[in-house]
């Protein structure tokens, strides 16, 4: 068959095909050409029409037509993208604490990673009160007594009045949910970027709470961050993980070629990371509009603080062990 | 008619053949570092646009304002080219301007997991100034991918197609006085194809070297023969 009476032969259906990749929007779920069912069937004899020109030897100008409609087709039906709300709500009803669960290789790793240097700090600081300044530059920790003393206007922060809570939420979502980021693909760096973001946290934070807590300031300083310190501290830990799960792929690939290792890491790595992102995100709503309540008695944020704890643990252990969790679930 | 036979089996080229599961080849045509570099710039300018304008009024809200200026800076360095590149045919504006787009190494459109992957490992690609990690890296792994490309399986293409001349429907076809190889027919039907590009002159010169079929023509006649024979070829009659 000559070119001109292939084209002929088949130009109605490339036509159909062109109508419905040149709509846009709803347009293109709702004018599909075919059957939804037929489509995969149509699209195959697209790219059959395609590989006939090649090897018929048609002319450049027929195969590229044929090529860029196959690669547009392609992208309409490949792209289709699954209902974002729903598959969002299992991830965080069902897959998250699954996947952290099943992570749990780099999990806990991250979390001695985190906690070790952060609580035995605190023993530290109090025996060896001038370490506090290895860590904490000296103006700054001098800046946390301030904040957190027990007669400060308003604890944990400087200053508090009308935009306060705004913008430290502001501000704690800018720098917290970046770091989550930073300290996974500090994981590339083999790993390492990971690890120092995790421990490097860990003695900033143990530090911090070693010095206020030799220095008395008991009820402002644990009384402020118990409530988003579940969150926050779990947050980071997981995004620590993540991170380190995409370092253990390219040191130990195993059967696979670093890369491949490194691909497959980081689609499972991401999604701890969302979940971390999220939890921290969480976090810095807490921190700004709860944490610095002061007509709240501490005894009850050292009770939702703890409840929070209790929660997060109960959410982790036991959610998401039916089939929704299930990792081929997944995406 | 000789030199066709010249033309080596596989071009030095940047295109990126992908054969799909539908049982077809698709070829992907990669964008190397300076127009993506272009891209880049393009967005930086804007996303710095947007930061001074809205963030000069901002400075009239006291902390509120400087509470939306943060959360705009997150939005504008991680949200930015995540979400565009998710949701927004898998370009962000700049990229869409110098007609790029990403895609997954097999040629699909990529979602919000490869997007969220390729733009967090930025930090590490920008790594120590102006993607100097990721410059080594575009240059040692082919397909110009850096590390957040390799890490999600993304590739960076030119989304725009060339456009492709008008065929000629008219004129009557005549057969060729001799028998033709493929390549050679091949290279009578593109030559149909894009003479109206080239100038008359031009063209004219090109078909008279197309030797034993225009042997002894004058040029503007050989011209004339060839793009028959093109139309023949291309099932004119």
């Amino acid at each position: 068959m000559k070119e001109f009476q292939f084209v002929e032969m088949r130009q109605l259906t490339w036509a159909v095909w062109d109508d419905w990749l040149d709509s846009r929007g709803l347009a293109i779920r709702e004018r599909l050409p075919f059957a939804a069912k037929e489509l995969p069937h149509r699209f195959r004899e697209l790219c059959h029409d395609l590989s006939i020109a090649r090897d018929r030897d048609y002319s450049s100008l027929l195969i590229d037509s044929l090529h860029k409609r196959v690669l547009r087709a392609q992208q309409h039906i490949y792209g289709a993208q699954p209902r974002l709300r729903r598959a969002w709500l299992t991830f965080f009803l069902a897959g998250f604490p699954a996947l952290v669960r099943g992570e749990w290789r780099f999990v806990i790793p991250a979390l001695l990673l985190f906690f070790l240097p952060l609580a035995a700090y605190i023993p530290i600081a109090h025996y060896w009160p001038e370490s506090v300044y290895l860590v904490i530059p000296a103006d700054h920790a001098a800046q946390m007594e301030e904040m957190y003393s027990p007669d400060a206007p308003s604890i944990g922060r400087l200053r508090r009045d009308a935009g306060d809570d705004f913008r430290m939420l502001a501000a704690y979502i800018w720098n917290n949910v970046r770091l989550d980021f930073q300290c996974f693909a500090g994981g590339l760096l083999f790993g390492v970027g990971s690890i120092f973001y995790l421990v490097y946290n860990g003695l900033i934070i143990g530090a911090t709470a070693g010095h206020l807590t030799r220095l008395g300031y008991i009820d402002t300083f644990w009384g402020f961050v118990a409530g988003h310190s579940s969150l926050e501290l779990i947050g980071a830990v997981l995004a620590g993980a993540a991170g380190l799960r995409v370092g253990y792929a390219l040191i130990a690939p195993g059967n696979l070629s670093r890369v491949t290792a490194l691909k497959r890491s980081a689609r499972i790595a991401i999604r701890m990371l969302s979940g971390a992102a999220v939890m921290t995100f969480s976090a810095a709503f807490v921190e700004a509009f709860w944490s610095p309540l002061p007509a709240v008695p501490v005894a009850i944020k050292y009770a939702v603080g703890g409840g929070l704890w209790v929660l997060l643990l109960a959410y982790f252990l036991f959610a998401g062990h039916g089939p929704a969790g299930d990792p081929r679930h997944a995406d | 008619m000789t030199g066709l036979a010249a033309i080596p089996a596989t071009l030095i080229d940047t295109v990126r053949n992908v054969d799909t599961p539908e049982g077809c080849r698709i070829s992907l045509r990669v964008a190397g570092p300076v127009s993506r570099a272009r891209a880049w710039l393009i967005d930086f300018l804007f996303r710095a646009g947007v930061y001074l304008t809205v963030g000069q009024f901002l400075a009239f809200f006291g902390k509120i304002g400087g509470g939306v200026v943060l959360i705009m800076l997150f939005a504008l360095e991680w949200l930015y080219p995540t979400l565009f590149e998710a949701y927004w045919r898998g370009a962000t504006p700049g990229k869409y301007l110098c007609k790029l787009a990403v895609l997954h190494d097999n040629g699909t459109p990529i979602g919000i997991g490869a997007s969220l992957i390729r733009n967090t490992l930025r930090a590490i690609d920008f790594f120590p100034l102006f993607y100097g990690v990721g410059a080594v890296t575009m240059f040692l792994t082919k397909d110009y991918k850096r590390l957040g490309d390799l890490a999600a399986g993304t590739v960076v293409v030119y989304c725009d197609e060339p456009v492709p001349p008008k065929p000629d429907h008219s004129s009557e076809s005549e057969p060729p006085s001799i028998p033709l190889t493929v390549p050679e027919q091949r290279a009578i039907i593109e030559y149909t194809l894009r003479a109206g590009q080239l100038t008359q002159e031009r063209s004219a010169e090109l078909a008279v070297l197309a030797t034993p079929l225009t042997a002894g023509m004058t040029a503007d006649h050989a011209r004339e023969r060839l793009l028959r024979i093109g139309r023949f070829l291309m099932g004119k009659r």
